[in-house]
């Protein structure tokens, strides 16, 4: 049987606050345990919530970069349930009225096409603490670090509109590229600023209904997430080949080890009692504040990726990556715009800069090679001071923190030689000391000539210690081979 | 001098008749010596006490006094004191030292006051009987066999007892009011949002309101003007200037139209306390006041609405006492559901836990709608009926309470009988209005109160009516007998 | 009315309270005598009303995105039951 597979998506953004999203307490990432939880974030008796104004305002931006209607009266609800890294017995989080109502967001098939996934809806909530199973502490227990809980995320909800993992995972680069352009989310996954629930259920191909589902939760990697969603829709299908029927569950897949396996313990008595929290009320927001934010929202990915195109007369696929996110996309306008030339900028930062970015596994904001400099690389590659195979090395010594283009160029003699008078004497050199070859040249059929330069062209690189400009060599060339004939 | 009122004190103390030290130190002699016998205080913090007094004697020396500089009083063992144990009446948190102050406490801490100590109340605040405190029921001064009604039981009878003359409490459905009444003392519960929730252990959030006691209302009036402020750690604190509300106290009522809502003069009211009522009724139209009759309809709702909305409030208020961060946690727990549910079986008494239980049904799937939503609405009816009665009265009045202090036991095992206790005051808790309670007559040797409940933000008014009946009356100035030793 | 003996379980599971068979009884007649009384809710009239959650027609304010808050982890681990290696202790979390 051909099945089809419906995919759901929600997805838990960590918002880009400096403090939590009802104390004061900062948010930074990656402090000693327990050191930025204040007597709120540890529900300490008698401490009460107070609203963190800049996350209202980051829902409200993302809700207007997905066109969606925004709650004008949102209001936050308890949602009740026990655990050690949640430390009030129940999660302050949003049901009835969300900040953020239905929404749009498009993404772009492998084909080219474009698809809308429905967004549900966007609602804020606290994040939760985080449980240790080892540590410095003894055996046998966990410990509870709660600098994290409290933290706002918004999770955003998506309609079962995805059919392929690849969807899944256009869908959440999209938002990926949404989240991190409006800076309402630094986007670092692995330091879990993004997270995925994924709800995955099957049907025979042509039926309406929907299958049961299950949910995998917590995925915090786009890699991981494609895996698992791989993994699931083959149980499922095996499963049901199997006469069986899928349980609706709640799993948990391990990227480590590629195994998911059902968390039996949340399933139980899964009964939340919201409610709405009395301690907080209704968050109001003006059209006229709305407006305010709606005005200075930074450019999005879809916007930046046309006008890349119209502006830069970059390719699809170019505009496409250069402006998946803020940072990549201010660091290729600012190279682009000092080297004057955005084509052969884009090459360079989609290609050489982005590869070698991935193999250190680090960001563009730690790049050793600022803008600056990779323009300074590119204006003299445009101008053919060095070639394509210079630049390379060049490259490598600014990454390696040499100095810029000219000084390395400079240092390490790699100027090319474009003077024609040089060139053609190099290439009567190379001529005349190599008679069989041009013998062979002269003797080969007209439409196979072509393949025979080549061996001129190493002859003559070589013979100029790489340094002859590769284009006008092989010009010259072509110009006294035909004379031959 | 501990028939001094507070007024008188602080005039004493301004005139140098006796020095904070002196009277710090005569209370808290006195309640070494007698409260044996009334059980009123948890706590008793000597030491700070009489440190605090030195300061307060310093500044009067200086002349750089603030209002109630070294006037000694108690505080409901509700209100978190950074540095002293706040137990809430809980054996869940009889070891709990908060390393923060309650807003009330900061203000009173700023105003020169001196804390003699934490007073006894009913387990988080939930009973009318004082019955339900882990440290045992505090016992009626007036008749040591009776309650002293709750759950500001402690700070009632504290005052009562002559061992402080003013004290802190709090009131959710009445816990100011009905002991105040049962007392023979003068209590106040301030408009909802009125005086700061911040440090105060919630009980039902959207209930919750700090108040003063004192014997009489101008002692209130001056606590209230120290205890009332806006507080940008409580989002619910009504940001709104405070007035001085002893400046009116002396205004001429005449022409004050005052309410009576024939829903709080039916069956089920003593008859002692109903005569007493209206005599204080007849006092007010001599002194120029026009009785109104009116009507609450809703009256009778109020207490099944109150008996959802409370414990649904507290079922969420109350699980973040899991012992995990802080307060009592069993021994040896076998695993995770164990630590949580024998430390909350064992640091909750039976009270407190059917609270819960019932908090837990009214969410749950299925009786949500049936009991919460319900209540809420019904909520909103009893709100209408006020707005409405304010519409033709400037004051509303009553009983506080049904009956005189009943004795202990008496209705230990039919909660519902307890619940009915609070009749008369639950309904102002859930339209967030101000009542206060002054007495206004004795039944077979108890004290019996005459309830005032105002509009919103009217506790200027009610006071004046207050004081201007208390300038006619001695009621609040009978002592119990046998408190003189 | 009293409540079954089950439904009491569920509860004392949701609110995470050991209750013992010795209580269960009890409890689920002193919780029922409180569910007639609640019930008297049922008659009301409320077609048409929304519910009131807040007292007062107030909207939430907004805090400054401002950190203020001092590390005090010391303090606050001072009063917990159980903490080493600057961490909360609990029994083992299975997930």
């Amino acid at each position: 049987m051909n099945w089809e597979t419906v995919i759901g998506l929600e997805v838990h953004v960590q918002l880009a606050t400096k403090t939590k999203i009802f104390s004061a307490a900062s948010t930074a990432f990656g402090a000693a345990p327990n050191t930025q939880a204040c007597e709120i974030d540890l529900a300490m008796p008698g401490t009460l919530p107070v609203v963190n104004k800049q996350a209202i305002d980051y829902a409200v931006m993302f809700g207007l970069a997905i066109d969606a209607e925004i709650g004008k009266t949102s209001v936050f609800e308890r949602k009740n349930y026990f655990y050690p890294d949640l430390p009030k017995g129940y999660q302050t989080t949003q049901l009835e009225q969300p900040v953020v109502g239905p929404g749009v967001v498009d993404i772009q098939l492998d084909n080219g096409d474009t698809k809308s996934i429905r967004i549900h809806h966007a609602h804020l909530e606290e994040d939760a603490g985080k449980s240790l199973h080892e540590g410095n502490f003894r055996s046998g227990v966990s410990g509870i670090d709660l600098n994290r809980a409290g933290t706002p995320l918004i999770e955003i909800v998506s309609e079962p509109d995805m059919r392929t993992a690849e969807e899944a995972v256009a869908f959440a680069k999209k938002l990926h590229s949404i989240v991190t352009s409006l800076g309402i989310c630094d986007g670092e996954m692995s330091q879990g600023s993004m997270r995925f629930d994924v709800n995955i259920s099957i049907r025979p191909q042509g039926e309406d209904k929907l299958g049961t589902r299950t949910e995998t939760k917590n995925l915090n990697s786009f890699k991981f997430m494609e895996d698992a969603i791989r993994l699931e829709v083959e149980r499922q299908i095996d499963v049901l080949e199997d006469g069986g029927e899928v349980v609706q569950e709640t799993r948990l897949y391990n990227g480590e080890t590629k195994v998911a396996r059902s968390m039996r313990s949340k399933e139980e008595a899964n009964d939340y009692r919201y409610f709405p929290c009395p301690d907080l009320l209704p968050v109001v927001i003006s059209d006229e504040h709305v407006e305010q934010l709606r005005a200075n929202l930074p450019e999005l990915p879809d916007a930046r990726q046309q006008r890349f195109m119209a502006e830069y007369e970059l390719s699809q696929y170019d505009a496409t990556v250069l402006s998946a996110d803020a940072s990549t996309a201010s660091y290729f306008e600012q190279a682009a715009k000092q080297s004057g030339n955005p084509k052969l900028t884009a090459n360079w930062v989609a290609g050489e800069l982005s590869a070698r970015l991935n193999i250190e596994a680090i960001s563009l904001e730690q790049s050793p090679v600022t803008a600056e400099q990779l323009a300074g690389l590119v204006i003299r590659i445009a101008d053919n001071t060095i070639s394509g195979k210079m630049a390379k090395q060049v490259f490598e010594g600014i990454w390696n923190g040499e100095g810029d283009a000219d000084q390395i160029i400079e240092q390490r003699g790699l100027k090319q030689v474009s003077d024609s008078g040089a060139l053609e004497a190099m290439v009567d050199e190379v001529l005349a000391n190599n008679q069989a070859m041009v013998d062979d040249y002269i003797n080969t059929d007209a439409d196979k000539r072509k393949k025979k330069l080549g061996g001129f062209m190493g002859q003559i690189m070589k013979a100029s210690k790489g340094q002859a400009n590769p284009q006008q060599v092989s010009q010259i060339l072509a110009q006294k081979l035909a004379k031959m004939l | 001098m501990h028939n001094f009122t507070i007024i008188e004190l602080i005039n004493g103390l301004k005139k140098k008749v006796f020095s904070s030290t002196e009277i710090t130190q005569h209370f808290l002699t006195r309640i070494k010596n007698l409260d044996s016998k009334f059980n009123s205080v948890i706590t008793l913090t000597e030491n700070q006490a009489l440190a605090a007094a030195q300061s307060a004697d310093q500044l009067l020396a200086k002349g750089e006094a603030p209002e109630l500089c070294g006037v000694p009083i108690l505080h409901k063992d509700i209100f978190c004191t950074n540095g002293v144990r706040t137990s809430c009446g809980s054996k869940m948190l009889d070891n709990f030292v908060p390393p923060y102050d309650a807003t009330v406490i900061e203000n009173f801490k700023n105003s020169g006051s001196v804390m003699l100590g934490k007073t006894n109340m009913d387990e988080f605040a939930m009973g009318s009987s004082n019955e339900t405190s882990f440290y045992g029921a505090v016992k009626n001064p007036w008749a040591t066999d009776s309650v002293p009604g709750g759950s500001s039981g402690g700070s009632a009878a504290a005052i009562a007892a002559r061992l402080a003359p003013g004290a802190t409490a709090t009131d959710t459905g009445g816990s100011i009011r009905q002991p105040a009444a049962l007392c023979g003392i003068t209590g106040l519960k301030p408009t909802y949002g009125r005086v700061s929730r911040w440090g105060m252990i919630a009980f039902a959030s959207s209930l919750d309101q700090g108040g003063p006691m004192a014997r009489t209302a101008e002692d209130c009036a001056l606590l209230l003007n120290c205890m009332a402020s806006y507080d940008d750690k409580d989002s619910t604190c009504i940001n709104r200037p405070v007035p001085n509300y002893s400046a009116n106290l002396n205004d001429s009522i005449k022409g004050l139209r005052i309410g009576i809502p024939k829903e709080y003069f039916s069956e089920g009211l003593n008859p002692g306390t109903e005569q007493a009522v209206r005599n204080s009724l007849a006092e007010y139209e001599k002194l120029g006041a026009e009785l109104v009759e009116i009507s609450l309809p809703n009256t009778g709702l109020s207490v099944p609405a109150y008996y959802v909305i409370a414990p649904a409030e507290a079922s969420a208020n109350l699980s973040r006492f899991d012992g995990v961060r802080y307060g009592h946690r069993c021994e040896d727990p076998k695993d995770l559901e164990d630590l949580y549910r024998r430390t909350r079986a064992e640091g909750f008494g039976d009270e407190v836990q059917r609270r819960i239980l019932i908090g837990t049904y009214c969410l749950s799937a299925g009786y949500y709608d049936a009991y919460y939503g319900k209540a809420q609405q019904v909520r909103q009816l009893i709100r209408q009926d006020f707005v409405q009665a304010f519409e033709k009265v400037d004051l509303i009045m009553g009983p506080t309470c049904p009956s005189p202090a009943f004795i202990f036991g008496a209705k230990g095992n039919d909660p519902v009988a307890m619940y009915l206790e609070d009749i008369y005051t639950i309904s102002t808790n859930l339209a967030g209005l101000p009542g206060m309670s002054l007495p206004c007559g004795m039944v077979d040797s108890k004290p019996v109160g005459l309830q005032i409940i105002g509009n919103y933000f009217d506790e200027a008014r009610m006071l004046n009516a207050a004081h201007q009946f208390q300038q006619v009356t001695d009621w609040h100035q009978q002592a119990p007998a046998g408190i003189e030793s | 009315m009293s409540i079954e003996k089950q439904t009491i379980e569920n509860l004392a599971t949701l609110a995470r309270l050991a209750i013992d068979d010795t209580r269960v009884e009890e409890m689920s007649q002193r919780l029922g005598s409180v569910l007639e009384l609640v019930d008297q809710l049922k008659a009301a009239d409320t077609s048409g009303l929304s519910g009131l959650d807040h007292p007062l027609n107030e909207t939430q304010r907004l805090r400054e995105d401002t950190v203020n808050k001092p590390n005090m982890r010391e303090a606050f681990q001072a009063i917990a039951p159980d903490t080493e290696g600057d961490l909360y202790l609990v029994p083992k979390v299975i997930d």
